[in-house]
C-alpha cells in the first residue's frame, strides 16, 4: 500500500511533510485563528460580566446549583483521556501502528485538562479565594482529590508530551532555515537539551518514556474516577452509585477516542498527512471506539436497570424526568446519536472508512456532552424535600463561557500545530525501519525484532 | 561517548532533584507552621462557647401544634421571625415550612431548619473547612473562608443550604451587624448560607428567633447534655418529651443523625384537621429585597433605583 523507496527518501519526505505547517502559514489559518480569538474574547467578556455581578448572571439557582460549567468540566477531563489511551496503553501493549497519532493524542490530553481544570474555578462563587484550597485544604473532600489528581495528571501529561518531543526538537533545531527567527532557533535548541541521537541517549529516552507510560495510566484512571466521586459521594438520586468511577472512566476513554478521530481527520486533510495517517488508523481506533461504546452501553443499561427495578421514590422521579419528562429529548438524543447510530456506522461497512468514523466520532462527542448534561442536571432537579422539581435554563453567560472554552481548546491546538510537529517524526521513522526489516525477514525473527 | 552530556549527569540530576524536593518540603513545613499558627488564632473565637459549658443543642418540633399558621391567616411565623432577625436574603428560607402529603390524603406542615447533622455530609465534603461543627454541635459556615464551590449543597440530603448568587439587597441596618459565623449578617455574595440555630443567641442563653416567633409554641430548643428543652413558655425534660411523643428524625435511615426531632401530628392541638386544605402563606421581606432575584443593571436598569416601600410587612411578596 505504502510506497517504499530508499530509507533516506522516506525520511526526507516525512520531515518535509510534517514540518511544512511549521514553515509556512496560510491565510485560512490566520482567518480561523482570528475567528477563534473573537469567540474566545466573547467568552472572556461573559466571564468578566460574571465576575462583576456574581453567579446571579447564570441560570443556576438554589435547587439546580450546578450547571454547564460542571458539564464542561466532566466533558473536557473526559476527552483528556485520549492521550493516555492511545499513547500510554498502546505503547505498553507495543501496538506499532500508534506512532503517527500519539503526538496529537498527547496534545489533546494536555490542552483538554488545562481547559477542564479551569471550569470548576469559573464555577466558584468566590474565585479570588481559590488559594484557600492550598492553605485550608482538607483531604476529606472529594474536590481536594480532584485537585490533586488533576494536577498530577497535568504534570505527568506535560512530561509525557515533552519526552518524545526531544528528538523532534533536535530535528527542528537542525533543520529550520536560517530565515527562522534566532529566538525560535534558540528555544528549540534549549528544548532539545543537547539531543544528538546517540545510542545512550536513545536508550535513556526510551526508558523514561516507558516509565512515564506506565505511570500515567493509573493517574489517568484516578482522574476520572475522582471526577465521578464529586458526584457519587453525595446522597443524590442518580449520583449515589457505586459504578460511577468506572462508568466515568469508560465514558472518558470513549469520548477521548472520538476526539482523536476528529483531530486526526482534520489534520490529515489540511496538512496532507495521508501517507502516515491511513485508513488503518481509523479502522483500528474505530474498533477500540466500538469496544468502549459497547462497554458504555452495558454500564448505562446496568445503571438504570438496577435503580429502575426497585423504584425508590427519588430514583423514580429521576428516571421519569430522564426518560419521559423534561430531559427525555436530551436523554434519547444521547442514546440515538451516541450509541445506536455510531454502532450502526462502525459495524456496517457501507462506504469508505474515514467519513464513517468521522461522523460517528462527531456524533459521539456531541452525545457525550449531552450525556454529561443529563448526568449533572436532572439529579439535582429532583427534589429531596416535599417541593417541586427544580428548573434550569443556562444563561447567555454560561453559553458564552462554554463557547469560549471550546474556542480556547481549538486555539491552543492551532498554535501548537505551528510550534511542534504534529506527528512524531523520529518514532514514525523508527517504525518504518522496523517494518522494512520486518518485510525482509522471516516471520519468527521479525516478531523477535518487534519485541 | 563522543558527546558531552550537556552538563547533566545522572548523579547531578539526582542531586538537583533531591535538593529541590528538600527545599520544597522545608518551605511547605515552615509555611504550614506559620499558617497553622495563624489558623489556630483565627479559628479560636469561632468554635468555642462563651461560658465554657459543653452543650449539645437540639430542636424539637411538635407537629401536633404546628398548623403552618393557616389558622391565624399569616405566613409561618417561625420563617418570618428568622427572615426579620437575620435579614435573610430574599428567596431563601432558612427555616422553611413544607406541606407534606399524608398517606391518607391529608397534609401536615413540617417546619425544616438546618438539621445540624452530627454526621453532616456537608461538613465532610467541604474542601476548605469553611463549614464545620461548633463545640456545641451546630454546623456553622465561615463566609470569610467559603470559596463558593457548592459541594455542600450537593451533599445536603435535605436541601437546607442556600447560595448568595448575587449581592443580596438588605435593609440599611444590616450593614451595621458585626459579622461572625454565629451571626452571618450581612450575607456575603458568592458564599453558601444557612440556618445556624441562632448560635449568637444560644451563646447568651437566649432562644432562637424561630422558637420565640412561633405563636403556637410548637418549637423547642433543647440541650441533650442537660436533658432539658424549652419553647419559651415551659421547660420540659427532653428525653420524656421525645419518648412520650414518639419522636422521629427526618430521613433517619440516611445515618446523618439530625439534631432536629419531630413529634408526629398535623396541628390538631389547634383544631386543624389533616384534610384542611388552606395553603401556606408566603413569608414577606419587609425591606423588599428585590435586589436578589432581580437581574443586575445590565439586564434591567432600575435595580439601583429601587425604592423602599415602608410598612410592607403583611403585604404579599411580588414574584
Amino acid at each position: 500500500m505504502r510506497t517504499r523507496g530508499a530509507p533516506e527518501a522516506y525520511h526526507e519526505r516525512l520531515e518535509r511533510t510534517v514540518l511544512a505547517p511549521l514553515k509556512k502559514t496560510s491565510n485560512g489559518y490566520y482567518a480561523f485563528v482570528l475567528l477563534l480569538l473573537a469567540v474566545f474574547g466573547w467568552g472572556l467578556y461573559a466571564y468578566i460580566t460574571q465576575l462583576r455581578h456574581g453567579l446571579l448572571v447564570t441560570g443556576m439557582r438554589d435547587q439546580v446549583f450546578w450547571g454547564l460549567y460542571l458539564v464542561n468540566f466532566v466533558f473536557f477531563i473526559g476527552i483528556s483521556h485520549a492521550g493516555t489511551l492511545i499513547s500510554a496503553i498502546l505503547r505498553v501493549t507495543n501496538a506499532g501502528w500508534r506512532t503517527p497519532v500519539t503526538r496529537m493524542a498527547e496534545l489533546i490530553t494536555v490542552v483538554a485538562i488545562s481547559i477542564g481544570a479551569l471550569m470548576p474555578i469559573i464555577d466558584l462563587g468566590r474565585p479570588e479565594r481559590v488559594w484557600h484550597i492550598i492553605v485550608f485544604g482538607r483531604f476529606q473532600s472529594p474536590l481536594m482529590w480532584d485537585i490533586i489528581s488533576i494536577t498530577s495528571y497535568l504534570t505527568g501529561s506535560l512530561i509525557y508530551l515533552y519526552l518524545p518531543l526531544i528528538p523532534d526538537f533536535a530535528i527542528l533545531r537542525d533543520r529550520l532555515d536560517r530565515a527562522a527567527s534566532p529566538l525560535k532557533r534558540r528555544i528549540y535548541s534549549l528544548l532539545s537539551v543537547g539531543w544528538a541521537n546517540t545510542p545512550e541517549q536513545r536508550h535513556k529516552l526510551e526508558r523514561s518514556i516507558g516509565t512515564m507510560a506506565v505511570t500515567i495510566i493509573p493517574i489517568a484512571i484516578s482522574v476520572h474516577t475522582v471526577v465521578s466521586f464529586v458526584f457519587s459521594m453525595t446522597l443524590r438520586p442518580g449520583w449515589d452509585s457505586t459504578v460511577f468511577g468506572i462508568y466515568f472512566v469508560i465514558g472518558a476513554i470513549f469520548s477521548g477516542i472520538a476526539s482523536i478521530l476528529i483531530v486526526m481527520a482534520i489534520f490529515r486533510k489540511i496538512y496532507h498527512l495521508e501517507e502516515y495517517i491511513t485508513e488503518r488508523h481509523f479502522r483500528n481506533l474505530g474498533n477500540l471506539m466500538l469496544v468502549m461504546l459497547l462497554l458504555y452501553t452495558y454500564l448505562t443499561f446496568g445503571e438504570y436497570l438496577t435503580v429502575g427495578y426497585k423504584m425508590e421514590i427519588v430514583e423514580k422521579n429521576l428516571l421519569y424526568l430522564l426518560m419521559f419528562g423534561e430531559q427525555a429529548p436530551l436523554f434519547w438524543l444521547f442514546v440515538v446519536a451516541g450509541l445506536i447510530v455510531p454502532l450502526i456506522l462502525i459495524l456496517f461497512k457501507i462506504g469508505s472508512v474515514i467519513p464513517r468514523m468521522l461522523v460517528s466520532a462527531v456524533l459521539i462527542n456531541v452525545a457525550m456532552w449531552i450525556k454529561r448534561f443529563v448526568i449533572v442536571i436532572p439529579s439535582i432537579q429532583v427534589p429531596l424535600m416535599p417541593f417541586e422539581f427544580g428548573s434550569y435554563t443556562p444563561s447567555w453567560v454560561e453559553w458564552s463561557v462554554t463557547a469560549g472554552a471550546f474556542a480556547a481548546f481549538m486555539l491552543i491546538f492551532a498554535v501548537f500545530a505551528k510550534l511542534i510537529p504534529l506527528i512524531s517524526i523520529w518514532e514514525v521513522a523508527e517504525e518504518h525501519e522496523l517494518e522494512a526489516s520486518h518485510a525482509a525477514m522471516p516471520l519468527s525473527s521479525a516478531q523477535e525484532v518487534r519485541r | 561517548m563522543q558527546h558531552e552530556n550537556n552538563g547533566l549527569t545522572r548523579r547531578q540530576f539526582i542531586k538537583v532533584s533531591a535538593g529541590t524536593v528538600g527545599t520544597l518540603a522545608l518551605t511547605t513545613t515552615l509555611l504550614n507552621k506559620a499558617l497553622g499558627r495563624a489558623r489556630a488564632d483565627s479559628s479560636q473565637p469561632d468554635t468555642g462557647s462563651a461560658n465554657g459549658k459543653a452543650r449539645a443543642w437540639c430542636m424539637v418540633i411538635d407537629l401536633k401544634k404546628c398548623e403552618g399558621c393557616v389558622t391565624i391567616d399569616s405566613p409561618p411565623q417561625c420563617t418570618q421571625a428568622c427572615i426579620n432577625g437575620h435579614f435573610v436574603p430574599k428567596g431563601q428560607q432558612w427555616i422553611q415550612v413544607f406541606e407534606a402529603e399524608q398517606p391518607g390524603g391529608g397534609k401536615t406542615f413540617m417546619p425544616t431548619p438546618c438539621y445540624q447533622c452530627e454526621n453532616a455530609p456537608c461538613v465532610n465534603v467541604c474542601p476548605v473547612a469553611a463549614t464545620y461543627h461548633s463545640k456545641d454541635g451546630v454546623v456553622l459556615v465561615d463566609h470569610r473562608r467559603c470559596i463558593g464551590c457548592r459541594m455542600c449543597m450537593a451533599a445536603c440530603p435535605y436541601q437546607r443550604r442556600f447560595f448568595n448568587w448575587g449581592t443580596p439587597e438588605l435593609p440599611a441596618n444590616a450593614a451595621f451587624a458585626e459579622y461572625s459565623p454565629f451571626y452571618p449578617v450581612p450575607a456575603v455574595k458568592g458564599t453558601v448560607i444557612k440556618c445556624m440555630f441562632c448560635a449568637h443567641l444560644l451563646e447568651d442563653g437566649k432562644l432562637p428567633l424561630c422558637v420565640m416567633g412561633c405563636p403556637m409554641k410548637a418549637l423547642y430548643m433543647g440541650d441533650r447534655n442537660e436533658n432539658i428543652a424549652s419553647n419559651g413558655v415551659e421547660v420540659v425534660e427532653l428525653s420524656r418529651l421525645l419518648g412520650e411523643n414518639d419522636a422521629f428524625q427526618y430521613k433517619e435511615d440516611l445515618g446523618t443523625q439530625p439534631r432536629v426531632f419531630y413529634l408526629p401530628g398535623h396541628g390538631q392541638n389547634f383544631g386543624r384537621e389533616a384534610s384542611d386544605h388552606r395553603p401556606l402563606k408566603e413569608p414577606v421581606w419587609g425591606w423588599g429585597g428585590e435586589g436578589f432575584e432581580k437581574r443586575p443593571d445590565i439586564f434591567t436598569k432600575d435595580v439601583h433605583n429601587f425604592q423602599h416601600q415602608p410598612g410592607i410587612l403583611g403585604e404579599a411578596s411580588q414574584k
